[in-house]
């Protein structure tokens, strides 16, 4: 067992967390809501150049082979100053499954200019009522000629209001919830047939909803095997959760210290409101949510890393519920110790607030997850 | 960063897990197999067990009969034990007074009680707490007065003193300077509990088990020899304890094994014609606090990770009393829903009650202990508003 970071991670956590502070504190995000797209390609460039868009990716694409952990570590640094820019969208939810199961061709066209910070990236899974099952897919592909023809709405699209490609899952046999049959497909949202209609969503950031209708595609716009999408959303998905607990545990650091700052230097009655007893126990409890999220979000990072599947979805699940749970009171709780001022929108605590609120619904809530840990074979090993 | 234990550490696992199968007596195993409560007799049977293996005194080291380990194989083998259920040995003589005597005993303080603490041939409580002294324990009033030749007479009372009925030797804070700050005036001292003028009296815990007791002392002669550190100096040993292996605060090996517990009778209650296991409703209560298991698990591994490297404890290892204490709490509370009425059963003969639903409830009382002993859960909290959040005191 071992927790410490190794001098590369330290570096890279180093490196990120400059980066947040100086070149994207939260002023940054504050002022990129009212931005259509939300986030900034000059930035986005950096990112690459930095190569925290690769990580994970072979040589030969640009990355350097790191391990999942260590994007973590990145993403949480970012998540302290609530930095915008699409990362898990269009690396872990996108890229990773490109990399896993795309072509040579495909991951040329699309990774190796990812990976240099020239195109953003989306996973376009979800579906109305689907709620946060990967199977429930409505979205059509069928034969049409050599090629297929997409039709279809997919809802919630994370980075898809500015992404340069989307990852469609659509049913290519089977009835609206099988397991079976659902395939990827690399579609250009440029591409006849295709409608990105952009939305807010809460926590300033912007997503789509994105049509298609009888859309034209090659077979070479296929991803992976005919019918097996469902497990690669699912692991896009698990990875995405696992990520998003990062990102997580790196707002919950900086809304605790943003919090316990405020009790050390509001007064009321006379004295520091820190010094209130009732006060000091929640901002305990603030600590001790924050500490077990970090653990978790530890664990699921190094459970997505290894090989065994079961290992890693119970970890993701335990992690994501965490989250939801600690991510919840700490947020909060730090909007209630601000009193007034934590909830007008000029302080930035709302923003952490409403970013987790997203964040703990996304890739699957707590119920969700709790659901899932309830039917994965490691809750009944052993008895 | 990694996870997982060595394959050193995994065989060191598998040898305490097959030892301890191997090792328990019939008649202990059985017990704990229903996580009955242990007599003192047993608790000492079992103590000799694991004296004999060298296992007894995990922290102690190699010249005082200690067995050698690192931090994470005594946190591996601690985990066993728990997981296991075997009785908990009394930590007064092995984890609190031998460690304090090894700190800051004399020699002759070692030789005379070290061996004994080691073999269970003396048996140890502690008594600091008194009725007007528990979280705020500076204010004790035990009064130790010079007797003149060098020695001290004892008058007043200690109370919670668990296992004082059992014990042979008490170690006391006592107030040896009335004039002095609150912290300043008290002493640690060890005394005979067959000294004439010291008298003890059982309570029976809410558990429906007798554990602690009212401890009087009353012209309680104790030889100047039982002064372990300086006169006036006993506050230092009494802190000094609080910061002895945290990486077992937690006892996340007895959480691991009142949820596996709370999974088998969920298994076999029967809800509907079925398994309650498999009400969604009751599955997913499990998993909540399973996930609330997890997580301190996982932050115990972080201690542990970091004191093998030989770090200093981290923040994170602050949380394991409060985190580890309530959520074996959680898990006593969601057994006893369970069980359903099967768990009310409370002291009945042999044979009334199937054996497992025997215990539960008495578990589930005594569990709610955990949160005020070794510094109730509040004062947890104070230290870490101050000392780790930097809130202001008033
Ligand atoms: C099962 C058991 C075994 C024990 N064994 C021993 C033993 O062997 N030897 C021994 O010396 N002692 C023993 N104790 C005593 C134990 O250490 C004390 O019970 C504990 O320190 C609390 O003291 P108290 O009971 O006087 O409660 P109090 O200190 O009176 O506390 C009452 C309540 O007030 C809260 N409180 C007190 N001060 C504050 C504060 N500043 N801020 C906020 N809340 C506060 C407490 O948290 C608690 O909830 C044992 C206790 C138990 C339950």
């Amino acid at each position: 067992m071992n927790f410490e970071l190794s001098p590369d991670q330290k570096l890279l956590v180093d490196t990120a967390a400059a980066f947040a502070r100086k070149q994207s504190p939260v002023s940054r995000l504050r002022e990129l809501r009212a931005d259509p797209v939300g986030w900034q390609k000059a930035t986005w460039k950096q990112m690459g150049e930095l190569g925290w868009l690769a990580m994970l990716f072979p040589e030969e694409l640009g990355g350097f082979g790191a391990s999942f952990v260590d994007l973590c570590l990145v993403i949480e640094q970012l998540g302290a100053t609530l930095v915008p820019e699409p990362i898990v969208p269009s690396v872990v939810l996108a890229g990773l499954p490109l990399l896993r199961v795309g072509s040579d061709a495909q991951k040329q066209r699309w990774l190796a200019p990812l990976a240099a910070g020239d195109v953003s990236l989306a996973l376009a899974w979800a579906e109305r009522d689907g709620r946060y099952d990967a199977a429930s897919v409505t979205t059509r592909a069928e034969r049409a000629g050599a090629g297929w023809r997409l039709t279809g709405e997919k809802v919630f699209v994370l980075n898809g209001h500015a992404a340069d490609a989307l990852l469609v899952s659509a049913r290519t046999s089977g009835g609206p919830r099988d397991r079976e049959g659902v395939t990827l497909w690399l579609v250009e949202p440029s591409a006849p047939g295709v409608t990105v209609q952009p939305i807010q969503t809460m926590d300033g950031h912007h997503a789509a909803m994105v049509r298609f209708d009888g859309v034209e595609l090659g077979d070479d716009a296929r991803v992976g095997a005919l019918g097996g999408g469902v497990a690669e959303v699912e692991r896009a998905l698990d990875d995405g959760a696992a990520a998003s607990c990062s990102e997580g545990a790196g707002m919950m650091q900086t809304v605790l210290a943003m919090t316990t700052e405020y009790l050390r230097t509001r007064e009321q009655f006379g004295v520091k409101i820190g010094s209130f007893q009732a006060l000091q126990h929640r901002a305990v409890d603030m600590f001790v949510e924050c500490e077990l999220a970090k653990s978790m979000a530890l664990l699921a990072a190094i459970r997505t890393d290894g090989d065994d599947a079961d290992e890693r979805r119970s970890a993701v699940s335990w992690a994501k519920a965490q989250l939801g749970e600690s991510g919840r009171y700490v947020t909060q709780q730090a909007t209630q110790l601000h009193g007034g001022v934590g909830v007008t929108d000029e302080h930035d605590v709302g923003l952490y607030f409403k970013r987790m609120q997203v964040l703990s619904s996304l890739y699957g809530d707590d119920e969700h997850h709790i659901a899932r840990l309830g039917r994965l074979p490691s809750f009944t090993r052993d008895l | 960063m990694d996870l997982s234990f060595t394959p050193a550490q995994t065989a060191f696992r598998d040898e305490v897990r097959a030892w301890i199968r191997e090792a328990m007596p019939p008649h202990l195993a059985e017990k704990a197999a229903v996580d009955a409560h242990f007599e003192m007799s047993e608790v000492m049977e079992w103590h000799r067990v694991l004296h004999a293996k060298g296992w007894v005194a995990p922290n102690w080291p190699k010249e005082w009969g200690g067995p050698g380990l690192d931090v994470t194989e005594r946190f591996i083998l601690t985990e066993e034990l728990e997981l296991a259920g075997a009785p908990q040995l009394s930590p007064f003589g092995l984890a609190m007074v031998g460690p304090l005597l090894l700190q800051f005993g004399s020699e002759a303080q070692k030789q005379r009680f070290l061996p004994k603490i080691l073999s269970g041939d003396e048996k140890w409580c502690q008594g600091y707490s008194e009725p007007n002294a528990g979280s705020d324990l500076a204010s004790l009033k035990l009064r130790a007065d010079d007797d003149g030749n060098g020695g001290f007479v004892l008058n007043g009372q200690k109370t919670w003193t668990t296992y004082a009925q059992y014990a042979d030797w008490i170690f006391v804070l006592a107030r040896t300077d009335g004039s002095a700050k609150k912290q300043e005036g008290i002493s640690f001292l060890l005394v005979d509990m067959k000294s004439p003028g010291l008298t003890v009296k059982p309570f029976l815990t809410t558990g429906g088990t007798p554990a602690f007791c009212e401890t009087f002392f009353e012209n309680v002669a104790v030889p100047g020899d039982n002064l372990v550190g300086p006169l006036n100096g006993g506050w230092t040993l009494a802190k000094a304890l609080l910061g002895h292996e945290r990486t077992l605060i937690a006892h996340v090996g007895h959480s691991a094994r009142a949820l596996l517990r709370l999974k088998r009778i969920a298994q076999s209650a029967q809800k509907d014609g079925k398994p309650l296991l498999d009400d969604p409703v009751f599955r997913a209560k499990i998993a909540r606090l399973e996930v609330r298991f997890r997580s301190l698990q996982t932050t115990n591994y972080r201690v542990v990770a970091g004191a093998q490297l030989g770090n200093a404890p981290g923040p994170e290892s602050s949380i394991l009393k409060i985190r580890g204490s309530e959520t074996l709490q959680h898990l006593m509370e969601l057994t006893m829903e369970a069980m359903g009425h099967d768990a009310l059963a409370w002291f009945n003969p042999p044979g009334v009650v199937p054996p497992i639903e025997q215990w539960v409830a008495s578990g589930f009382n005594y569990t709610r202990a955990t949160t005020i002993y070794g510094g109730a859960n509040e004062i947890q909290r104070n230290v870490i508003a101050k000392l780790i959040l930097g809130l202001p005191s008033r």
